[in-house]
């Protein structure tokens, strides 16, 4: 279960090598904002040399790597690909052709490393106008991408408008990155909260994130990382009725009901859905 | 591959090191500093030669400044100061 992705700057050794124990579901290795113009082949290097040799076994590996208007990206590609991270997080997708323009780079480096066409997966940053207004097409581009990031701050200033803690701006981008990831069947990240040292605003940041469908959110600071995977785990109450909701449909199927309800409220199939989801993320955790 | 210039690589924040590598006259000089020099100044030497000679690199003189890199971290560092140091200024 992917909850929490961490970004961790691709060129700090010391960060790479605690990255595995923040208790962040994923890590996002960054080769991109986080490396200056002048360290990207030094950055590469040692984001190459830390995957191969250390035992990432606790956080899931992705590479953020440079994106497709830059000279950096096939460099990072012919670089990375090989190790066979879980994803690579492609920033400022625009559109399908985008991302296919990456599915097809990536297919050629696993080919030539001998890895299986399509075992790197792909994780679309949207962070423009362009790219929000086509979610849907990015989202569902190809079987590469198993999930889309919102990246909040780019997509602001592309917008023109000022980037708040209240996050009145991004209302639209968060329901529309949602909507367009369940449409294409993928998961959906939020965009980080940027005060490290606000405790109380990312507990309210992801529990609303949570509330609107993403699967999970993304964090620039480890401090964040236990507040989003408390936000998008099951409480005990939600374990507790879905357990009920199961057991309840369990016993009128036995019995030949057709109709069925638990505390007054009618059983449907989309209670039934959202229970089992529920239960698998329960037993994913290791809490049932 | 020849090394034309000094360049450097890496910093010197904890886990990593700074790496300096010049062109020389003949042979590969490894020069250590680090904080724990005792214990693993062999190992460090062993994996700044180990990524030169893969570069095919023979002539250099190579100043690493370590504050507790990872071999990992030691090789990165090199191949990128040798890489900066081979290339042809404009």
């Amino acid at each position: 279960m992917r909850r929490s992705v961490l970004f961790m700057p691709g060129n700090n050794a010391g960060m790479l090598l605690n990255a595995d124990f923040l208790g962040a579901d994923g890590i996002i290795l960054d080769l991109e904002d986080a490396v200056s113009p002048a360290e990207k082949d030094a950055a590469r290097i040692l984001v190459r040399n830390a995957i191969r040799s250390l035992d990432y076994c606790n956080s899931e590996v992705i590479v953020r790597v440079n994106s497709l208007d830059t000279p950096y990206w096939k460099a990072d590609l012919a670089a990375i690909v090989p190790l066979r991270p879980a994803m690579l997080l492609t920033p400022k997708i625009n559109s399908a052709a985008d991302v296919l323009a990456f599915d097809e780079a990536i297919a050629a480096v696993e080919q030539a490393s001998g890895i299986p066409v399509g075992a790197v997966r792909l994780m679309p940053l949207i962070e423009t106008a362009l790219g929000l207004e086509n979610a849907y097409a990015v989202a569902s581009a190809c079987k590469r991408v198993a999930a889309v990031l919102l990246g909040a701050e780019d997509l602001t200033a592309d917008l023109n408008c000022k980037r708040t803690k209240g996050g009145n701006e991004i209302f639209y981008a968060r329901g529309r990155i949602v909507s367009a990831c369940r449409a294409a069947g993928v998961d959906c990240y939020d965009t980080p909260f940027t005060d490290v040292n606000d405790a109380e605003g990312i507990v309210a940041d992801a529990a609303f994130a949570r509330s609107l469908g993403f699967s999970g959110k993304a964090a620039i600071s480890p401090r964040h990382v236990t507040a989003i995977n408390e936000a998008f785990s099951p409480t005990e109450a939600e374990i507790r009725h879905a357990v009920e909701v199961l057991e309840t449909i369990r016993e009128a199927k036995a019995a030949g009901k057709g109709v069925v309800s638990l505390h007054g409220k009618m059983i449907d199939a989309p209670v039934v859905a959202r229970a089992e989801r529920v239960i698998a993320d329960a037993k994913q955790l290791g809490v049932l | 591959m020849e090394i034309h210039h000094m360049a450097l690589a890496g910093t010197l924040e904890s886990n990593d090191a700074m790496i300096e590598v010049s062109p020389a006259e003949e042979g590969v000089t490894v020069e250590i500093e680090s904080i724990v020099y005792r214990q693993f100044a062999d190992m460090i030497e062993q994996a700044v030669r180990g990524v030169l000679q893969e570069l095919g690199v023979k002539r250099c003189t190579v100043r690493v400044n370590d504050h507790g890199a990872l071999d990992c971290v030691i090789r990165a560092r090199t191949e990128t100061a040798a890489l900066r140091a081979a290339e042809e200024k404009a």
